[in-house]
């Protein structure tokens, strides 16, 4: 079953090209891998598929459950079901873990949230991603290190359990251990029904997960879809045989 | 939070009843003001003083600098509108209107679950007065201002003009020669009342002045929290405040003064507010600005006594055609005294915050500590923000901080809890209420509820 597919897509960042003709399709139950040299546009694709304003589509199409959803807002396309985890996460200061996560949630479910059952999974959850309770009443990502930002992002996402999650470079900076709970935070997200595509630079990340296709983005486009191997293929040699294609 | 968004009710503020009273006057004459002075029944010495101040307003120059106040003509300001009823100690013997009215600002309900005291304005006059009886076995005073004139005639003498002198500048001599309403209270030696106290102003009357003089000793050792409220409905016309609040923190003495102002944008808020505090005293502003069309407004704590303390935490948020121009005085006036300052503005559709603060350390003020800290949020590029800051430090021996940030509410901040689902306005309401939350817990509860939902009131309608 399809749940992502973007066809032809073309993206500017002001009057910057960044995407040129990207086509990519996700199916129910799946993990993507998108590797790429420094800006080949990776960040862009993740962004442009939740409507970040400082990108722009020119033409093309993403479809998600088969329907068009260029025109959809951020917050629509979230409440679709997709999700995505920040390289940087935003520092917002005066608003905790814990009450962002309600509203998010709440603006998700049709029925107002069970207070006490959301917190006992929070609690749960954040206890298998190693994190310290007292975090669920901070500032939202305000002083946290680099680590714990990107393990509350993992928390986020299976706080609100998308259809679609996209991991944008949520290894890059984190140390070994750190790698390995945000694997088993994607491990315990995973199921048949839903799907991960992951940006990354780093084939660490992907050793504990079962990857599906590996695809290499080179300028805005999409040049080789592999297996695994092509991860550790990249991780050996480079992208230089994929440049100047 | 969500929920909360909803259940604000847009109407609360602009109530607007028919406009009546028992006695009015227009402009600002010395006939006006004996007229005033003989409807109130008072001492002569007060004649006496409302005439001197009337002299002195006319003597003044108009302020040279700050936001423009052309668009006042004291001439059509109804100086003094007393409402058609006289004070009572019930809410059931208040006219029906005048009581709903409160009742939507939710005065008697907060009175029966959080207040020690309330004390209720409407146009010139206190309308409902009342304070718990265990605090008046304890010798605690708190009554209208008009009534403490003829009741406690020498406490009054003693302290009235005293911390706001009538020369200080043009509005507080406009102040003190139409001066009307107000609380008085008086806290004995060594007295804490745990509970606040809380006065409320309420303007109904169109293109009228409200001028009600708050008074409040805090004597040796006592402690006090005042909660004061002010709000008035929409018209086309200017409405005038100018009130003034007198404090005294007495050796040992603690205050809170909290305020929540709400003025509609058609007022303009000239208020006045000091403070004196001796030996070990302790005084905290809690404010927060929402209404008016301009605003000039810089309390100023006066720290004469070793080891006297000052803590000012304010916000204020000018929308569509405001100018809000607010914040501090403080005079270090002596040994080892400090001041801690945290405030913080919010400017959208145009509007224009000014965060002012003028901080003297006086040279016996050795060993003083200085903190100040503002930051400004604005939340699109046509509003603007300023920060002056006057320091004048007379003595090496002063840890003095100051930090100011400005900036433009972030879009990838926005952009970050929309992908969570959020919709755009109220990801800028959840930006714009955690910019506020430091500022909002100092505040009681339902007060802070206010200033969310006061908040979420500017913000609405605010998306494109």
């Amino acid at each position: 079953m399809e749940l992502l597919n973007i066809k032809n897509l073309f993206v500017n960042a002001g009057n910057k090209e960044i995407l040129k003709g990207l086509n990519l399709k996700i199916n129910k139950g799946e993990i993507h891998v998108i590797m790429g040299p420094n800006g080949a546009g990776k960040s862009t694709l993740a962004n442009i598929i939740l409507n970040n304003p400082a990108y722009k589509i020119i033409s093309g199409e993403i479809d998600f459950e088969g329907e068009n959803i260029n025109e959809l807002k951020t917050d629509e396309r979230a409440r679709k079901g997709i999700f995505m985890s920040f390289q940087t996460p935003e520092e917002v200061p005066g608003i905790s873990v814990t009450n962002f996560l309600k509203a998010a949630k709440n603006a998700k479910e049709k029925e107002p949230i069970k207070i006490f059952a959301f917190k006992k999974e929070l609690e749960e959850n954040m206890k298998k991603l190693n994190m310290n309770p007292s975090y669920s009443t901070r500032d939202l990502n305000v002083g946290f290190s680099g680590g714990e930002k990107k393990k509350n992002e993992i928390l986020q996402m299976l706080t609100l359990k998308p259809k679609l999650a996209i991991l944008d470079e949520t290894d890059s900076g984190l140390d070994v251990d750190a790698i390995r709970t945000v694997s088993k935070g994607i491990n315990m997200y995973k199921n048949s029904e839903n799907s991960v595509l992951i940006i990354t630079h780093s084939t660490k990340i992907l050793q504990e997960l079962k990857v599906d296709y590996v695809h290499i983005l080179v300028d805005g486009k999409i040049v080789k879809t592999g297996t695994d191997s092509l991860a550790s293929e990249i991780e050996k040699e480079g992208y230089a045989k994929y440049i100047n294609m | 939070m969500k929920t909360q968004l909803k259940e604000v009710d847009n109407n609360i503020y602009n109530i607007k009843n028919k406009d009546e009273y028992s006695f009015k006057t227009v402009g600002l004459t010395e006939e006006v003001i004996r007229e005033i002075s003989e409807k109130k029944n008072e001492p002569d010495w007060m004649l006496e003083l409302r005439l001197k101040a009337l002299k002195t307003y006319n003597e003044l120059s108009m302020p040279t600098w700050g936001p423009d106040l052309s668009e006042l003509d004291m001439s059509k300001i109804a100086t003094y509108v007393k409402p058609k009823t006289n004070m009572k100690k019930s809410w059931e013997d208040v006219p029906e209107d005048i009581k709903n009215t409160f009742d939507a600002l939710g005065i008697p309900e907060a009175e029966k679950e959080s207040l020690a005291g309330v004390g209720a304005q409407y146009d010139s006059e206190i309308v409902y007065h009342s304070i718990k009886e265990e605090l008046v076995k304890q010798g605690v005073i708190y009554t209208d201002f008009d009534a403490a004139v003829k009741e406690y005639p020498e406490l009054v003498k003693q302290y009235f003009t005293k911390c706001v002198p009538i020369t200080d500048h043009k509005f507080i001599a406009l102040h003190y020669a139409v001066w009307s309403g107000g609380s008085f209270v008086y806290v004995p030696k060594g007295v804490k009342v745990d509970i606040p106290l809380q006065s409320y102003f309420r303007l109904n009357a169109p293109g009228a002045g409200q001028f009600e003089h708050t008074l409040i000793i805090v004597d040796e050792g006592a402690s006090l929290q005042f909660i004061e409220g002010c709000s008035a409905p929409k018209y086309n016309e200017i409405n005038l405040h100018a009130g003034c609040v007198e404090l005294f923190v007495k050796e040992n003495g603690f205050l809170r003064y909290s305020t929540i102002e709400n003025w509609s944008k058609n007022m303009m808020n000239l208020n006045t507010k000091k403070v004196v505090v001796d030996k070990n005293g302790t005084i905290e502003w809690v404010t927060g600005s929402f209404g008016s069309k301009v605003s000039m407004l810089y309390p100023m704590s006066i720290l004469n006594g070793e080891n006297s303390k000052c803590e000012f935490t304010g916000i204020s948020f000018a929308g569509k055609g405001q100018n809000l121009d607010a914040g501090l005085k403080i005079v270090h006036n002596a040994p080892n005294t400090s001041s801690v300052v945290n405030s913080k503005s919010i400017s959208k559709d145009g509007g224009i915050c000014t965060f002012r603060s003028d901080i003297k350390v006086r040279p016996r003020a050795e060993k003083s500590k200085v903190s100040v800290s503002c930051e400004s949020l604005m939340l699109d590029s046509i509003s603007r923000s300023d920060t002056i800051p006057v320091n004048d430090v007379q003595t090496d021996e002063v840890e003095f901080s100051h930090e100011a940030k400005i900036g433009k509410i972030s879009d990838q901040a926005i952009f970050y809890l929309m992908t969570r689902g959020i919709s755009e306005e109220e990801a800028k309401a959840m930006i714009v209420r955690g910019f506020a939350n430091p500022i909002s817990k100092e505040l009681p509860l339902e007060y802070a509820v206010e200033m969310n939902n006061l908040i979420n009131l500017e913000l609405e309608g605010s998306i494109g």
